[in-house]
């Protein structure tokens, strides 16, 4: 007996240490350690929602609005409260099959706690029907977001862009510090261009919550601040002409303010419809888009380059001018062609256009005259010159990524080509054929230059901001006026190539141009359409006074008087009426 | 029958009653804060509920004490037969119900048949000890295992209730011990042990539901994924450290009614406790407990034969093991395991359980000196 109670009394001291261990245990958590948990349990029982801030409301040169924001609901469910045997029940009302939601739900790795969206861009109608069912569905909520709508939807995409979510490499990027996870900002166009201005800045509530997220009670409101609007340069009435004269054809057009840099226009055809973005874009549309062999994401009026064909011969004419290798006077007798070595140049028009002036070979756009030009001033001379309008250099515009274009010379020939340059290509390279490439934003600079008399201003998506000049042109004004008057012609007279520009409405000036895809004699015009030649049409509007300048490119659209000029005129007339009105009210 | 009435009145161990009764109460008052409505029209029964179970459970532990618990040895193969069965009818209705099946239900009264059946066990066991020789033999003790630990231990793991299951280990263990082995035995069954335990481990380990398994990985990692598997471990420890030392005051705790923490009423009511009254009213309440269990030793060195002994240390060894894993599982020094705080945690079962097994030690206690009939 007595050694049993012995035994009992050895178990009271081992209980009595285990209670010592859970009372140091207790001190650790408690005393040592709570200060910690206890700023823990405050965290715990706080959240702070971040309120998304209004977007700033983009608005066209004329104060019309081109996006409105418009509410933008989705059903979540938090999945930790949610009965699973009303699954059934559930898919009815969300109109969804089962299998779905049960394929959402049972994802691996999902926290219980926090909202799982199961169907975003709910109508109102589905929103007031879940709303009146919401009681029978513990842990179903209802998420609001702003979204976007596009009130052109489809007109000037890639220049008005669209809204997406931060992208991972965005996400570690700190000028984005302050943007909420969730939140939609402007990943292209002028969204992109100005969304720290449209974006505003974001408010926050703090509520006290249940671990399951279900708001208590309110602690405090901070409002949003909502974004500023921004009024582009961008002519909503030109664009629309713009796009719709382009029809099912892809190209490229920019109009701009010839003394402001200010983008009136700028269509990139085939376009996308950034409605797509707006709702979140799924993975499938976004590889059909990307990967669309008329690549409807590229922005071809800054991201495709093209020789520019007879629209360079305006280089041409002014470099030699200046020169003094030529003057308006200079005969060149056009036979249909002239022989250079083994080599045959011919002119466009077979049978030839007889003694030329430079007046009248730019507004028949005769290609012997400026072969000869071309032979005088050299590869070197017309590169400068071609330089000195912006071609084969950056823009400045800050849109997309561009292109920078090829104008070549000797030393470009010797570096990239290790080939020493050849006459015969000269004579291409006078007539915009060859190595020469430029993009049709450059083309637009480059036409702005000839009818605001020398400058180069840096393209803008601002309204009335002080321009910013890029540069002079190596031209007198005296020689611009030369070639204006030609580039009038080449509209308004007889036998002038871009005659389908004339308008009733203003003394449109311009100039044509045909970039060969292949070299072939007779023209491209019978060939299948991959294979016919791209169309070219520069112009400014109207002569005395230019309003404004555009060039227009056609992907595969033949002859640049036929395709391209009519397109040029629908824009420049769209643009000048629109402006004689708002000077009217 | 008057002056037996008057002795046991005398006798009545009235410390063992109190502590048990205050601890009782403190356990409805935090049921309440843990579960009081926070929104308006949400009412709460819980308390309510419990506090007449405590009722109820106080009138069967006067119950207990009337009789001489001598007669429990000799009725104990047949109240053991009435728990297995009850513990076979659950199986089946488990095998036919959807997930862990405890509850019988007869009538509008549910009841979890594990829980009375621990308080049976402990008095079968405790016969069995009684008029066995000590040291034990190899060959009884074999025969005891099959025959009174094994069946029950397989049904409660599968239903799967591991908390009551390893309780009957437990107490096995430490009352054969208590009882004496040969060294000999010891040591080999120490051994054996040793070198089935990773084994047993695998095995354990395959046979555990995913939620078991993520408790356990939760245990040995809590920073693993604050908001899965170790969300219970960190809220728990979240809950309890932010009490500091005078805590948060009565009815000011967040974490147990803001639904931070899961099985606040139940498995964790400790950490709400502790949110609540600090460090200071947490030492008090373990107080409360250590003169519980030394005083149910006390009991059984005081004993007055071997099957009263082994029948108070039977108990005394259920309350120590539920306590320290209960809370050492909300400290977070033990794994999650669904064991409930002794007359804290709500459930009713549990607290009758707990109440009937007092009542037990108080009788034994009582009737110290008297002599064999």
């Amino acid at each position: 007996m007595k050694k049993e109670s012995e035994k009992i009394l050895r178990i009271s001291y081992i209980v009595i240490v285990l209670f010592l261990l859970l009372i140091m245990r207790l001190w650790q958590l408690q005393v040592l350690q709570g200060s910690k948990y206890r700023e823990l349990s405050e965290v715990n029982r706080l959240r702070i929602i971040p309120i998304p801030a209004p977007r700033g409301i983009l608005f066209d040169r004329n104060g019309i609005p081109l996006v409105k924001d418009s509410a933008y609901y989705c059903a979540s469910i938090i999945y930790g409260e949610f009965d699973r045997s009303k699954t059934d029940l559930l898919s009815k009302v969300l109109n969804m099959p089962v299998e779905e939601i049960l394929k959402k739900i049972n994802k691996e790795g999902l926290s219980p706690f926090s909202p799982l969206r199961l169907k975003q861009g709910l109508t109102f109608n589905e929103v007031a029907y879940i709303e009146s069912r919401r009681s029978d569905f513990p842990g179903l909520i209802i998420e609001v977001e702003a979204s976007r709508e596009y009130i052109y939807s489809g007109i000037g995409s890639h220049l008005i862009g669209y809204l997406g979510k931060l992208n991972p490499s965005q996400s570690k990027d700190p000028a984005f510090r302050d943007v909420p996870p969730d939140a939609f900002i402007g990943q292209r166009g002028a969204e992109m261009l100005f969304d720290k201005s449209l974006r505003g800045t974001h408010g926050e509530r703090v509520i006290e919550v249940d671990s399951i997220g279900r708001e208590i009670r309110l602690l405090n409101e901070k409002p949003p601040i909502k974004g500023e609007d921004i009024r582009l340069s961008l002519d909503i009435n030109l664009q629309k002409e713009a796009e719709e004269a382009f029809g099912e054809r892809a190209g490229a057009l920019v109009a701009m303010k010839p003394d402001t840099g200010e983008i009136l226009g700028l269509v990139s055809r085939p376009s996308f419809d950034p409605d797509l973005f707006a709702k979140g874009i799924s993975y499938e549309e976004w590889i059909a888009l990307t990967q669309d062999s008329k690549k409807p994401m590229l922005n071809r009026a800054l991201q495709s380059q093209y020789p520019p064909g007879s629209t360079f011969k305006i280089i041409t004419a002014i470099a030699a001018l200046e020169e003094g290798l030529i003057t308006p006077e200079t005969k060149v007798e056009c036979r249909g062609g002239i022989n250079y070595g083994r080599w045959h140049f011919g002119c466009w028009r077979e049978g030839g256009h007889g003694v030329m002036s430079l007046h009248r070979a730019l507004v028949e756009s005769c290609d012997v005259y400026f072969y000869e030009v071309g032979k005088r001033l050299g590869i070197d001379r017309i590169y400068d010159y071609a330089s000195s309008f912006g071609l084969g250099k950056e823009t400045g515009f800050q849109l997309v990524h561009e292109r920078m274009g090829i104008i070549p010379n000797t030393k470009w020939k010797e570096e990239k080509k290790k080939q020493k340059w050849y006459l015969g290509e000269t004579l291409n390279t006078a007539i915009g054929q060859g190595y020469v490439a430029v993009t049709p934003i450059q083309m637009a600079v480059m036409i702005s230059a000839v009818a605001n008399g020398g400058n180069l201003y840096r393209p803008t998506l601002m309204k009335d901001i002080t321009p910013v000049l890029s540069g002079k042109v190596k031209a007198r004004p005296e020689t611009l006026e030369i070639v204006k008057r030609a580039l009038s012609g080449v509209v308004n007279e007889p036998g002038g190539t871009g005659w389908a520009a004339k308008s009733e409405l203003a003394s449109i000036c311009g100039k044509t141009g045909t970039a060969q895809v292949i070299a072939m004699r007779g023209g491209s015009r019978y060939q299948p359409e991959r294979f016919r030649d791209h169309a070219w049409f520069v112009a400014f509007a109207p002569i005395e006074k230019p309003e404004i300048a555009l060039s227009v490119f056609v992907e595969h659209g033949g002859h640049g008087g036929g395709a391209a000029a009519p397109i040029a005129k629908r824009a420049i007339e769209g643009y000048l009426k629109n402006a004689e009105i708002n000077k009217q009210n | 029958m008057l002056r037996i009435d008057r002795r046991l009145i005398k006798n009545f161990d009235w410390i063992t009653f109190s502590v048990v009764v205050i601890i009782a109460l403190i356990g409805i008052m935090t049921i309440y804060s843990a579960t009081r409505p926070l929104v308006e029209g949400m009412n709460s029964l819980f308390y309510m509920k419990q506090a007449l179970w405590l009722l109820i459970g106080v009138l069967a532990l006067f119950m207990m004490v009337s009789f001489d618990y001598i007669w429990l040895s000799r009725f104990s193969p047949y109240l053991y037969f009435v728990g297995i069965i009850l513990l076979i009818t659950v199986f089946i209705l488990g095998k036919v119900g959807l997930g862990a099946q405890r509850w019988l239900s007869i009538g509008p009264i549910s009841f979890q048949p594990s829980e009375i059946f621990k308080l049976i066990y402990i008095i079968m066991l405790s016969h069995q000890l009684g008029i066995m020789n000590s040291p034990i033999s190899t060959i009884s003790l074999f025969r005891l295992f099959l025959l009174i630990v094994f069946l029950p231990f397989i049904l409660v793991i599968k239903q799967p209730d591991l908390g009551t299951g390893l309780i009957i280990l437990v107490i096995f263990l430490s009352l054969i011990l208590s009882k004496g082995l040969h060294r000999k035995i010891t040591v080999l069954l120490v051994i054996i042990g040793l070198i089935s335990l990773p084994f047993l481990g695998s095995i354990l380990w395959e046979g555990l539901r995913d939620y078991q398994k993520s408790r356990l990985i939760a245990f040995l990692e809590p920073g693993v994924d604050p908001t899965g598997i170790g969300y219970h471990i960190n809220q728990s420890k979240i809950t309890v450290g932010s009490g500091k030392f005078f805590g948060k005051g009565y009815l000011n705790g967040t974490q147990g009614p803001f639904r931070f923490l899961p099985e606040k009423h139940t498995d964790f009511i400790f950490a709400v406790f502790a949110e609540e009254w600090g460090f200071l009213g947490s030492l008090l309440l373990l107080f409360l407990y250590i003169v519980l269990i030394l005083r149910g030793l006390n009991t059984a060195r005081n004993a007055r034969d071997d099957f009263g002994r082994f029948l108070a240390l039977g108990i005394t060894f259920m309350f120590l093991t539920y306590f320290f894993v209960n809370v050492g599982m909300t400290l977070g020094i033990m794994p999650v395991v669904g064991i409930p705080l002794p007359f804290m945690s709500y459930g009713g079962t549990a607290l009758l359980t707990n109440l009937l097994s007092v009542g037990l030690l108080i009788n034994i206690r009582t009737r110290r000196f008297e002599l064999f009939h």
